[in-house]
């Protein structure tokens, strides 16, 4: 799969992704996956129900052996809203936060935000596709219109 | 035979001013309730063997949990036998559950239940309540997933939920403006609430905008101040000095995922659980409730109890809610007679259970509603975070 390249951090609607998340044993494979484009989701490999938050335990079978695998990268939007209060001095605004849902099973989601078109242009149900936003050590999967190829 | 939580009753309650940068400590304005809840039900200090509150005291955010249990236990040199001070349970009113529960088991008394805040004093001094991840530190757990996409307030997070409802069911603005207006109504009838003046349904579609679908309206306001409860074991009737509010039921369960996005269905959340468990543990029915005070940290979350607790069916809360007359002071159900967080201010939960024990007692002077209230709902929490109790009047 072809992920689109890193987005510069410094050109992020809502200003620069601050605080950062506080990587931890469990959610590295998550924020480190973009360095390969790829968007990683913990997977039972039992039962192939994926686990997200990444658990150290399959929530539908109890297994234990659970691997970060690569998805899609597609998504719809679920829910979003338009952040219009900035909440320290400084912050540009409007930025979109929305919940995408995944296609690889039902309810699987995430809190993101949609780049690449006007706070306007968002609508639930639209297709996006992942995008990495590489900040210090982390890469920050966000979505943008379009559908993975 | 009575359940668990029908050893236990309200015999008491104070509250501290409420209001707007107030400039006093938070545990001044604690100890004014604590000092009145423990004189109305009769009892003394030594009477006092049990402490609880909710969340427990926290540095950050700042003014969200200014005071624990162990500023009271000290300031009241309080010999106790049970003290608790939790912050993860279902929504705010794990501290009254936790107080039910100690009573229920015989661990205590008399329980001493407060909840302080002092969120406006902090927001003037400079950094901004109820707003996480503006220290500059890394964010774990539960904010790992939300705050890195600066989804920093829980107006966003409501906001998702809120919007989704729309999307699902048609539910406009405008049916959650009849919330902000019915609470501001009722506010004007109460001396002690924040914000009095009217407020009208252009003031609120045009009110700026925080963040989708919600409004500077559909937002409750910060503010100073400390509610306090007696919770007692029903065996103590005797030493009390009136018929305390008795609880018939409580909803603690949380079936669905604990999370604000992985949730199958985001139109229910915790409230829906909760609320089927209160009604599997009581005769009583939606149709019986005379008062409904329903927490509107943002008026989408009293749309949702609204709804979880059965007085519509799910989806139906806007149309319900529509121009108001169904919840009004004189409507079939009430809601949040005091002008709720929206206009009274926020006590997080605490002040809905003050105004239930207001309203079962009469004591509600010109908010006191029509008739006689015998049972009044209490719901508290949004998200995956939610807990309900339903009190009745002595008879």
């Amino acid at each position: 799969m072809t992920f689109p390249p890193a987005v510069a951090a410094e050109d992020l609607p809502g200003g620069p992704v601050q605080p950062l998340p506080l990587v931890s044993l469990l959610s590295a494979d998550f924020w480190s996956g973009g360095a390969k484009g790829e968007l990683r989701i913990l997977r039972c490999q039992d039962c192939g129900f994926y686990v997200h938050p990444p658990r150290p335990v399959c929530a539908r079978c109890l297994s234990r052996r659970l691997e970060p695998e690569a998805v899609s990268g597609n998504a719809s939007v679920y829910t979003f809203s338009i952040n219009v209060q900035p909440w320290y001095p400084g912050q540009s605004v409007p930025y979109v936060v929305a919940i995408v849902e995944l296609p690889e099973q039902a309810a699987l989601r995430l809190t993101t935000n949609i780049l690449g078109c006007g706070v306007d242009d968002v609508a639930i149900g639209m297709a996006v596709r992942a995008v990495f936003v590489e900040v210090e050590d982390v890469f920050i999967p966000m979505f943008e219109p379009g559908v993975a190829t | 035979m009575r359940s668990p939580e029908q050893q236990a009753v309200i015999s008491g309650i104070g509250t501290s001013a409420v209001g707007r940068r107030l400039g006093r400590a938070g545990l001044d304005l604690t100890i004014d309730a604590c000092l009145e809840a423990i004189a109305d039900a009769g009892l003394t200090r030594d009477d006092i063997d049990g402490l609880a509150t909710y969340p427990g005291f926290r540095p950050d955010p700042p003014g969200m949990s200014p005071v624990g249990v162990s500023d009271v236990k000290e300031a009241l040199a309080l010999p106790l036998n049970w003290y608790a001070g939790a912050g993860e349970g279902p929504g705010q009113l794990i501290g009254l559950f936790s107080a039910i529960g100690a009573v229920a088991a015989g661990l205590a008394r008399h329980v001493l239940l407060f909840r302080t805040v002092t969120e406006s004093s902090a927001q003037t001094a400079g950094r901004r309540a109820s707003v996480n991840g503006t220290d500059g530190e890394r964010v774990q757990a539960r904010f790992e997933w939300s705050v890195p996409y600066k989804a920093m307030s829980a107006a966003t997070l409501v906001g998702l939920m809120a919007q989704r409802h729309m999307h699902e069911f048609g539910t406009t603005r405008e049916q959650l403006g009849a919330i902000a207006l019915n609470g501001r109504r009722n506010a004007q009838r109460n001396p002690a609430a924040v914000y009095r003046d009217p407020l009208t349904m252009d003031d609120y579609l045009a009110s700026r905008m925080i963040s989708t679908p919600l409004c500077l309206y559909d937002c409750d306001v910060p503010v100073d101040g400390s509610a306090a409860f007696i919770v007692s074991h029903v065996d103590t009737l005797p030493e009390l000095a009136h018929p305390p509010v008795r609880v018939e039921a409580i909803g603690t369960s949380l079936l669905g995922r604990d999370s604000w996005d992985q949730r199958a269905d985001l139109t229910t959340m915790g409230a829906f659980d909760a609320a089927s468990m209160l009604w599997s543990r009581t005769d009583l029915r939606p149709a019986d409730v005379d008062v409904a005070e329903l927490y509107d940290g943002f008026t989408y979350l009293a749309l949702q109890w609204i709804e979880a607790l059965g007085f519509c069916g799910h989806g139906e809360g806007g149309p319900f809610v529509e121009g108001g007359k169904r919840i009004a002071f004189d409507g079939e159900i009430p809601l949040n007679t005091h002008g709720g967080q929206l206009s009274a201010g926020r006590l997080h939960g605490y002040g809905f259970l003050h105004e239930a024990c207001t309203q079962l007692w009469d004591r509600g002077g010109e908010h006191q509603v029509p008739g006689t209230p015998e049972v009044a709902v209490v719901g508290t929490g949004g998200g995956p975070l939610g807990g309900c109790v339903l009190l009745t009047r002595s008879r």
